[in-house]
């Protein structure tokens, strides 16, 4: 996943190697690097991200909002609108 | 966080109903909320044959594995609209899903059959894209709803959807509009059923239920809706919702109950009134001589096809 432009969250920096939560973000497709441990809620606040509008994915499956992430972990934070005709 | 039912561990919290839900008891509560829209609105019954709009993406996607989950036979109709590789992607996931499965799916492509794509006729009629889309769409899913012998055309109109057009409409006080935003539109001379099984569940609902269902479907939006009022509507609805958990519920639903019936008068003319005929070139029902899609075919004749720019076309 290309890195991205990671100006609208000055409190993250793009992903490197040396660590910290990955997020994949989509819309554009890009990664940041997240110091943990975080929890879900406070990972969306930092991103300045709607709860109503993301799912967040970790090995397939749906995180819930109080869980924790660690340094280890990777996930995706999916947007769930859509709208075009129909 | 535990699951409301049955006390395991939960993977996802609905705000609206105060409640966190594990893998199973969420697709529970999709196929319930579904089922519970088509009784209280009468959308089918057992037995009913339902053609299923499907575009690849999480809605439609969803409302066809719930309804066969729920044994009705239904059916899927894809249309290739030709917009760059985001149609080409849109098609090999609705083809896969359906083949996974082996449900029926037919397929119309837009520009081998009638000799446009969305972007061209976009162009030639010089109006937003989502214009001669949603045009094109509605009059391929009936026809081939009549001409199947179906007794419904099913599309994945979600809560935020149904939210967010009244959201807009109701802005503009578009009275014709609202007469119609109904979650079933009952059949009449010429037109199929049309029923929005989604309507009591989010879109942050309907895709939960596609990844814990394992469901691929295409996530990136549709390049040619980006920044489309629409979207807007949906953002600002849901920064509302997130204040003030089921307030798109209650605006949806207060407006079914509540106002809905005082609009009735506003909506368009009954087949039988004066004034609706059948198109001279294809027979669909129509106010004018020939209907809004043929005279798109006939702008977009010759047309010379539109090629899409590389962020177009993702």
């Amino acid at each position: 996943v290309p890195d991205g432009p990671a100006s609208a969250f000055p409190n993250l920096r793009p992903a490197r190697q040396d660590g910290g939560v990955k997020v994949h973000l989509r819309n554009p497709s890009r990664t940041l690097e997240v110091a943990g441990p975080i929890s879900i809620v406070a990972l969306l606040g930092r991103l300045q991200l709607n709860r109503e509008s993301v799912l967040v994915i970790r090995g397939g499956t749906l995180v819930p909002g109080d869980a924790m992430l660690d340094d280890a972990d990777e996930v995706e934070i999916r947007p769930v609108i859509s709208g075009g005709a129909r | 966080m535990k699951c409301r039912v049955c006390r395991e561990a939960a993977v996802i919290d609905i705000r609206r109903h105060n409640a966190n839900f594990c893998v199973e008891h969420f697709v529970r509560l999709c196929r319930d909320q579904v089922a519970k829209a088509i009784d209280e609105f009468e959308m089918a019954t057992p037995g009913d044959r339902l053609l299923v709009a499907v575009s690849g993406g999480k809605d439609s996607l969803a409302v066809w594995d719930i309804l066969r989950e729920l044994g009705y036979e239904a059916d899927g109709l894809y249309i290739g609209l030709g917009i760059g590789e985001y149609s080409d992607r849109s098609g090999a996931m609705t083809r896969a899903f359906a083949e996974a499965r082996g449900w029926p799916l037919q397929e119309i492509d837009l520009r081998e059959v009638h000799g446009y794509d969305v972007p061209t006729a976009a162009k030639v009629t010089r109006r937003v894209p989502c214009s001669a889309c949603g045009l094109s769409k509605r009059h391929l899913f009936d026809q081939a709803a009549i001409d199947g012998g179906y007794d419904a055309v099913v599309t994945g109109h979600n809560l935020d959807d149904e939210a967010a057009v009244l959201f807009g409409n109701t802005l503009r006080w578009q009275e014709e509009y609202l007469a119609r935003q109904l979650p079933v539109l009952p059949a009449r001379h010429g037109f199929p059923r049309k029923i929005k099984p989604l309507v009591r569940l989010g879109e942050r609902e309907t895709a939960a239920y596609c990844v814990l269902r394992g469901i691929d479907y295409v996530v990136e939006e549709c390049p040619m809706a980006a920044g489309n009022k629409h979207l807007g509507y949906k953002e600002a609805l849901n920064e509302i919702e997130a204040r003030s958990p089921g307030s798109k519920h209650a605006f949806y639903f207060g407006f079914l109950e509540r106002a809905a019936p005082r609009f009735a008068d506003a909506a368009p003319a009954a087949p039988e009134a004066p004034g609706l005929g059948l198109c001279a070139t294809c027979g669909a029902p129509t106010t004018g001589e020939v209907c809004a899609f043929c005279r798109l075919v006939e702008r977009t004749a010759g047309a010379q096809p539109v090629t899409l720019t590389v962020k177009e076309r993702l």
